[in-house]
């Protein structure tokens, strides 16, 4: 019966997402706030409905409704409980159902922001949302029903693939999703700008929050996905340039722009039409990712269904926004007004170079993942595009933004002096090169790269945390004094100084990797595997029998030059239902590195072929992301950034508003 | 082709193995060390973007022993590279080759980075400069402007 509310629920959602589409586009062309205070409440009671519908399909997961396909299909009455609730968007239908869950959600949000946002904006960008969760409604209603009942039910369920039967799968799509479509508010709001014809500094203020937040979530959507690969897939890479992960690097290095040029266009008043079509094209490629993902082009474990159909309608959905908001742009955006002007070396030039490198970066991604594809269509050829080929491209073009970095945060708005920033910059360099020298010699003979980039992370870190310096202490300034002044620097400074030294972590977390160290070996019960100073000795393996699966643990003691560190377990599964099995590595960290331990065949005499890998401060990988994504929080509680604060640019009216 | 390939990725979740295996090392390390890094340009045929040196698929596991074998009978990386590619095709590659076909993949980076360029440029340049000073009657607006403010 619930199964059944929760599809009426879904349905009613299509309806009243119509009438938040129609109803305030009228009001806020007729100018009539009767109708445009429709907005807020359709796009709540929309944000209500697709809710209860989500919870009617995670009752069914949880009680094991196998009179449900979808349930049949992705899930077991024997599986834990967190994988029963997770499970409901380990699939293709149940994941489209977290999309619009969370398309609502932002409307809603913007729906209840009613005293920040100037009415004929926020009828029209609800509007606009509203036109995006009729079109994925219609796709869910239409061709990916998850509320399709089974006659007669079946007595038992298919299980969920076993490699998403993992916390990842509980964190790595909400945090996905939150992001992508959270850029949707962006684009929404970008498109009522230009309906409105009407854009200025107040719209930037708006909009920046959340695109910073969009942002944030992608990050540590995209480090999740990261670091979940990196332990269940066994071998202990954590970035392929896979479609599906490059999918969700593109709307990252979009979002990054915009994120910057949101701060040109807020500060300054310029960049509005760059940043107004940044916001299309970010959005257009969460777009263009959805598609990728869910319509069977790829294959990979995200894409779970293979259906044509689906993927033509994911199509139709992509060209009617991408097309409808770039004719829009082009149609109005030559009506918008220039605003702030500003020299070459300036805090905004830089900010444009910045954009320039990291929409290239975007396009090479982008021609690296459809090229194949586009090329075989055309004359049939298979080609592979792989990890090479973005080496050669990707981080020559990363690596002259990453040396900016620290120039663009020290510049001065609308005009700035280069050798006067680089002066600035003198400590920051110096001590970035002694650690890069200490690095050579320290590892004397080792791979270059590493203490490079290792040098590259230390400025990063130590550029940024410099505007802090600079901003706070001068010669001769009582540290306390300084340090009362260094608190008291806006939110949103603290942000971007940390969100930057995160990219150093990054950065550094990266290079390290090449100083991995592996070992491969067949050993038996007490024989040792060495990797650089570590080794691993087998102990024992022990069968184990789980409700869903049966697997050999391999208990491993670890050594660190003879020194006992402790023991981890590595193990061989096999999900019953399924008969499919998956390796799980057995990982001890030390420090910001790790020991990685991967089991292969088990050998008819007993032995096991082990794969060791030792990994310095490879956490930082991560560490650094969720530091970047800290930053971004950081900088969302600047109260300057959401309330009318005094600013240079000219502000009508509507600004004396608190923008939250 | 989709369906062929859904079948081949069932395949490669059944027979799993794992990466390298102890029985397919050379007992010569520098052979080995070029084996393995010719294997890692190359595509394991049946997964998504993973290098044969990297992926548990038994197809991975042939091509490595192929690799060895190759460099073990004394073929230089090249000719090990392209006996693969004549016989799977350029899809085994990771690195596509540079040529007519390729042309626009390789390019593209530096084109986006010129054009892009050549735009920055041009919209800084067609934009109005800032007035270098202000002309008799608006200094005159400016100290009317000022006084106000210090009546006020």
């Amino acid at each position: 019966m619930i199964v059944e509310a929760g599809h009426f629920a879904l349905a009613l959602a299509l309806g009243l997402s119509l009438i938040q589409f129609i109803v305030p586009l009228w009001g806020a062309r007729a100018n009539d706030p009767v109708l445009m205070s429709v907005g807020p409440v359709t796009g709540l009671a929309v944000f209500v409905c697709i809710a209860f519908s989500f919870l009617a399909l995670t009752v069914a997961y949880v009680t094991s409704d196998f009179s449900v396909v979808n349930v049949v299909e992705n899930s077991h009455s024997a599986k834990p409980l967190i994988y029963k609730i997770s499970g409901v968007w380990g699939n293709h239908e149940g994941s489209m159902l977290l999309w619009v869950l969370i398309l609502a959600l932002f409307g809603s949000v913007v729906a209840l922001a009613k005293d920040s946002i100037p009415m004929r904006l926020q009828a029209n960008t609800l509007a606009v949302q509203a036109a995006i969760t009729i079109a994925f409604l219609l796709f869910i209603l239409l061709t990916s029903n998850p509320f399709t009942r089974l006659i007669p039910a079946a007595a038992e369920g298919q299980d969920l693939n076993p490699l998403l039967q993992d916390p990842g799968l509980a964190i790595h799509p909400p945090l996905l999703y939150i992001g992508y479509v959270g850029f949707s508010i962006s684009f929404a709001f970008a498109c009522a700008a230009l309906i409105d014809g009407r854009i200025d500094a107040v719209w930037a203020r708006i909009v920046r929050p959340w695109t910073l937040g969009a942002w944030a979530f992608l990050t540590l959507g995209i480090a999740m996905g990261s670091y979940w690969a990196y332990y269940e897939l066994g071998w202990g890479g954590w970035w392929f340039w896979d479609p599906v992960e490059n999918a969700s690097l593109m709307p990252w290095l979009a979002g990054t722009a915009l994120l910057h040029s949101t701060v040109v266009m807020e500060k300054r008043d310029a960049l509005k039409v760059w940043t107004i079509l940044l916001a299309i094209l970010t959005f257009s490629l969460s777009l263009l990712g959805t598609f990728l993902v869910r319509s069977g082009v790829l294959t990979s474990v995200h894409s779970f269904a293979v259906d044509p159909e689906r993927g033509t309608f994911i199509l139709g959905i992509l060209i009617l926004f991408i097309g409808g908001s770039l004719a829009l742009f082009a149609w109005r955006a030559p009506m918008l007004k220039q605003g702030g002007l500003f020299a070459p070396v300036s805090r905004e030039g830089a900010l444009v170079v910045n954009n320039l490198f990291l929409a290239t970066a975007c396009a090479t991604v982008l021609i690296g993942t459809l090229y194949p594809l586009a090329l075989e269509v055309v004359t049939g050829e298979k080609i592979s595009v792989g990890e090479p080929f973005f080496n050669l491209t990707f981080i020559p073009l990363i690596l002259p933004l990453l040396l900016l970095l620290p120039f663009g945060q020290t510049l001065a708005w609308k005009r700035g002096n280069f050798l006067g920033t680089a002066q600035r910059l003198y400590a920051v360099f110096g001590i970035s090169l002694l650690a890069t020298i200490a690095m050579f010699a320290f590892e004397y003979g080792g791979p270059v790269a590493a203490p490079l980039g290792i040098g590259l992370g230390v400025y990063l870190i130590l550029g940024s945390l410099n505007e802090i310096v600079t901003r706070s202490w001068a010669k001769g300034t009582p540290l306390s004094v300084a340090w009362r002044k260094a608190a008291n620097l806006p939110r949103s400074t603290w942000g971007t100084v940390i969100a930057h030294a995160g990219v150093g972590l990054t950065v550094i977390g990266i290079a390290a990797t090449a100083w991995g160290v592996e070992g491969l070996a067949t050993v038996k019960l007490g024989e040792r595997i060495k990797a650089g100073d570590y080794e691993a000795r087998l102990e024992r393996v022990v069968p184990r029998t789980e409700a869903n699966y049966r697997e050999d643990a391999a208990v491993f003691t670890i050594y660190r030059q003879g020194h006992e560190l402790g023991t981890l377990e590595s193990m061989k599964r096999l999900y019953v239902t399924r008969g499919m099995p998956t390796t799980e590595a057995g990982i001890m960290t030390v420090g910001l590195g790790q020991v990685y331990v991967s089991l292969g065949e088990v050998q008819n005499d007993g032995s096991v072929g082990v794969r060791i890998y030792y990994k310095p401060l490879v956490l930082l990988i991560w560490i650094g992301s969720v530091v970047m994504a800290l930053g971004g929080g950081i900088s969302l509680t600047d109260r300057r950034l959401r309330i009318g604060a005094p600013v240079r640019a000219k502000i009508p009216a509507a600004a004396a508003v608190p923008a939250e | 082709m989709r369906f062929v390939l859904s079948l081949l990725a069932a395949l490669v979740f059944s027979a799993s193995a794992f990466a390298v295996q102890p029985d397919e090392v050379l007992k010569d390390t520098a052979l080995e060390k070029r084996a393995r890094e010719i294997s890692s340009g190359l595509r394991c045929l049946v997964c998504q973007n993973q290098s044969i040196d990297d992926s548990d698929a038994q197809l991975a596991k042939d091509l490595r022993v192929l690799v060895r074998e190759r460099l073990v009978a004394g073929d230089t990386d090249k000719q090990v590279e392209s006996f693969l590619v004549q016989r799977y095709g350029e899809f085994v590659l990771l690195k596509p080759t540079f040529g007519a076909h390729t042309l626009l993949l390789w390019l593209t980076p530096a084109l986006v980075l010129l054009l892009g360029g050549i735009g920055v440029y041009a919209a800084m340049r067609h934009r109005p400069r800032p007035a270098a000073a202000l002309d008799a009657e608006e200094r005159k607006a400016l100290e009317n402007l000022l006084k106000r403010n210090q009546d006020a």
